[in-house]
């Protein structure tokens, strides 16, 4: 009976299989060329979807026949828009920094023409001996795409690109084996939890499938809230599919009917996106009712979050679903054995979901093979801040972060020193050069004070204050505590009014103690995960650069130059050039005048350092420099 | 209903299976300060964080109130870091407390004061900045006035008026340090649907809601 079954499965996904492969042949192995737009939040934002427009224009102008896609993120986000050509002849070219005048020249030169227009090339997509590829960045040796297979190469709207591509393969073995087989199976992969704790996914699933009651749930959690993380967005919005293929898997293994996938209001293309990869997935019979013929049926519903970052822990997520205001409990129960409606529920992250097709396909030793001792796979960051080449990466654990910054990200702009890296958001912490060497792995990162968190990698460089840093998350955890427990949030906002005083040189010697005391207090009281890493900015901070909160302290200084009472802007004389008023027409406040040698001064009591000045003052002169403390100003011109 | 045997502070203690720690110890003259905890509500508040106890073979103090006595169980609550714990937190309470025992009528009764009593620390923090809410005093309704500037969040208010009266006249509303009970659209007292039971007011652990003086129940 069960053989009858397999081979239904089979030859139905068979079926679905070569219609998709079928229509991907077509469009990439005709004669026609293919243009794609990576046109996901970052394109968007760069303005990739005028590049789709301009470019559909001027292809029906010059009277081609050429389809232009939109795919999603193709981890080059720094090079925005991005867009892919593949001309019959030639192989496929990625062109960066694309403008609408740059759009039209492409189709006019390249396609109508044969001049590839190699000033606006960023690589080509595989090895040749015309134009140098991708495969000879550096980055090229770190990158591992397992994750992030197909994102920025499909289009995330069609459920056939995802086909053609090996989707949806994996669900078919999967439905082939037991569930408990697809749990040893993930098990012995070692895949760990991607959303920031690390908890072993397998364990979690088996968990889960042995606990009483009925019915089990599956839930994505797609609250991404971290600062300067986007890696989850990314990939709801590139390769929908995968994270429903993950899902389905998810519930087969568990015994579960249900699922939802819970993504924030503000991420409104990953929720079109979502819905419609959703919609295409049932009438493929990939969802829903006896999936791919067999007798499992599993469906998912999308729910949107309102925003509250607190929603990413797992028991506020639940209440959320459940219409109760987002608010965690304590734990245990945790939802394996206790979750929505007080069923047994498995919560996934985003990207552990995907990375699960990947390990049903290879097989758990390929996966395992990859990574270090105890952290198998692949990490995917959101790579931002002060770095060149900012975007979405995937490397093998173990990778340095070193690595990640600086050969992979191509180091800090501007001839700038590198300071710090923060990592794993709010939660997470502060990492100096020193670090720099550490694996990136769960425990080394746990170690050194910050954690993996989901993602989130902000470079920061030597015009950034730590103390100000630290500052800036504490405000953010403090405004979006629950308020439930006493710790979080009165310990955190008592740490924040501490460390409003120090960047506004109020600071008192003993700040730093009682910042220690309050942090280990918070860590130790709070009542979620929320509140129990929410001090690890400051902690962090104050580990590596306690230097710089003594400055602010006791010198009322910003080694920095950034915390705006504790800075004051300068002409330097020397530098100032008679005949330029450059600053003087700049200045908000009329705040700059020149003195009788036509020497510009600034006028300290009605400045507001807006460092509009300093922007406009001529890079030949380079005259205005930030002082700090302000009483580095020469009295004579105060 | 089957037993089990636990050893507080040193002394063996018999108590039916499956009870949580802070009741039993509080049922057996151990005091453990508590301020969210209620005895008939199902699921742990665990949101003043003041239970604090230790227990042997766990690395940290754990909270009285989500812990299930189990038997052999053995706890000190008078441990140094449990204590220190919920010092701390205590301290965290009273910074944003608006301090003003001379005057309030809860002087006496309040448990805030027994609590600071307990732990042996005074209702004025030395080194924590005082954050006050500055909220408005609702004396609008006949029979109390509700300062909120003194509520500490424990929630006992806002689950018997749901529970006992069934009215809900109290809910919270925002989140982080502007969390705060209040009531439907922050109306005032008189005009919401309370039915004048007064649960809310002896409930209360400290002077956030008091009777007014000339109609106390």
């Amino acid at each position: 009976m069960k053989e009858i079954i397999s081979s239904d499965i089979a030859s139905s996904f068979r079926e679905i299989k070569a219609r998709a492969e079928s229509r991907w042949r077509e469009l990439f192995n005709s004669d026609k060329p293919v243009i794609l737009v990576g046109t996901a939040t970052c394109g968007r934002a760069a303005g990739a979807l005028e590049i789709v427009h301009t470019l559909r224009a001027e292809l029906k102008r010059q009277g081609l026949d050429c389809p232009v896609i939109e795919v999603g993120c193709m981890g080059h986000c720094y090079a925005e828009p991005l867009v892919v050509i593949h001309k019959p002849g030639y192989p496929a070219i990625c062109y960066g920094y694309v403008n609408p005048v740059i759009a039209e020249r492409l189709v006019k030169e390249f396609l109508t023409g044969d001049n590839v227009c190699l000033e606006f090339v960023l690589g080509a997509m595989e090895e040749n001996d015309l134009i140098p590829s991708f495969a000879d960045f550096p980055r090229a040796s770190y990158e591992k795409k397992v994750v992030l297979r197909n994102c920025g190469h499909i289009d995330p709207t069609d459920i056939d690109h995802y086909l053609a591509n090996g989707g949806y393969s994996a669900l078919g073995k999967a439905l082939r084996m037991s569930p408990e087989d697809i749990i040893d199976e993930v098990k012995l992969s070692g895949l760990r939890g991607r959303g920031g704790a690390g908890f072993a996914t397998g364990m979690k699933w088996e968990i889960c499938r042995q606990a009483p009651g009925k019915p089990r749930y599956v839930v994505c959690n797609a609250d991404e809230g971290d600062p300067g993380a986007f890696m989850d967005r990314s990939i709801l919005e590139s390769d929908p599919h995968s994270v429903i293929e993950g899902m389905v898997i998810a519930a087969y293994a568990i015994g579960a009917r249900h699922g939802y996938i819970y993504v924030r209001a503000e991420y409104p293309l990953a929720v079109e996106r979502v819905r419609i990869a959703l919609r295409q997935a049932r009438k493929a019979g990939l969802l829903g009712r006896h999936i791919l013929g067999s007798d499992f049926s599993f469906d998912i519903r999308l729910f949107q979050g309102s925003g509250a970052f607190v929603c990413g822990e797992e028991t506020a997520l639940i209440a959320s679903l459940e219409g109760k205001a987002g608010i965690p409990r304590y734990r245990p129960p945790y939802p394996a054995t206790s979750g929505l409606n007080g069923k047994p529920t498995v919560i996934n992250n985003v990207k552990t979901l995907v990375a699960v097709p990947s390990i049903i396909e290879n097989g758990a030793l390929w996966f395992n093979g990859i990574g270090t001792e105890k952290s198998k796979g692949t990490a995917v960051f959101a790579l931002a801040g002060k770095v060149v080449n900012t975007g979405l990466v995937e490397v093998p654990m173990g990778t340095t972060l070193r690595q990640v910054i600086f050969d992979v990200g191509s180091g800090i702009p501007g001839g700038k020193q590198f300071k710090a890296v923060q990592i794993g958001g709010p939660s997470g912490g502060c990492l100096p050069e020193s670090a720099l060497d550490l694996p990136i792995d769960f425990d080394s990162l746990t170690e050194a004070g910050a954690m993996m968190g989901s993602g989130g990698m902000v470079v920061l460089d030597e015009d950034d204050c730590m103390v100000e840093i630290a500052r800036y998350f504490l405000e953010f955890t403090q405004r979006e505590s629950c308020g439930k427990c006493t710790f979080c949030r009165l310990g955190t906002r008592q740490m924040l009014a501490i460390l409003d005083d120090i960047t506004r040189g109020q600071g008192k010697e003993e700040d730093i103690d009682t910042l220690m005391m309050l942090a280990e207090a918070i860590r130790a009281g709070s009542l979620c995960g929320l509140g129990k890493t929410a001090p690890n900015p400051v902690l962090t901070t104050l580990r590596y650069f306690e230097d710089e909160y003594r400055a602010h302290i006791r010198e009322g200084r910003c080694p920095a130059l950034m915390c705006r009472d504790l800075i004051a802007y300068y002409i330097l004389p020397d530098k100032c050039e008679r005949s330029c008023d450059a600053c003087v027409g700049t200045c908000t406040v009329e705040a700059i005048f020149p003195n009788p040698k036509r020497i510009k001064v600034i006028d300290q009591d009605k400045c507001v350092k807006c460092d509009t000045c300093r922007v406009a003052c001529p890079p030949q002169y380079n005259a205005i420099v930030k002082l700090s403390p302000p009483s580095e100003v020469p009295a004579a011109v105060k | 209903m089957k037993t089990v045997s636990l050893i507080i502070d040193g002394r063996k203690i018999t108590a039916n299976e499956g009870e949580i720690l802070l009741w039993v110890a509080l049922d057996n003259g151990f005091y453990i300060p508590n301020l969210c905890a209620m005895r008939d509500n199902h699921e742990p508040m665990a949101a003043c964080r003041l239970c604090f106890v230790e227990v042997a073979g766990r690395d940290r103090p754990v909270t009285a109130c989500t812990e299930t006595i189990t038997e052999g169980m053995t706890v000190n609550t008078r441990g140094e870091s449990a204590l220190s714990l919920a010092r701390q937190g205590f301290e965290l309470l009273m910074a944003s407390h608006a301090l003003d025992c001379a005057h309030c009528p809860r002087n006496g009764s309040c448990e805030l004061q027994k609590i600071a009593r307990h732990l042996h620390v005074k209702l004025k923090s030395k080194h924590l900045r005082k954050l006050e809410r500055d909220l408005p005093i609702d004396t609008s309704h006949p029979l109390f006035v509700y300062d909120a500037n003194k509520c500490v969040l424990c929630g006992r208010c806002v689950r018997v008026c749901r529970e006992h009266s069934g009215t809900g006249v109290f809910g919270f509303a925002h989140r982080g340090f502007e969390r705060r009970v209040t009531t439907f659209a922050d109306e005032p007292m008189d005009t919401s649907d309370c039915d004048h039971c007064a649960e809310c007011i002896t409930v209360c652990p400290t002077g956030a809601l008091v009777p007014k003086e000339e109609q106390s129940p």
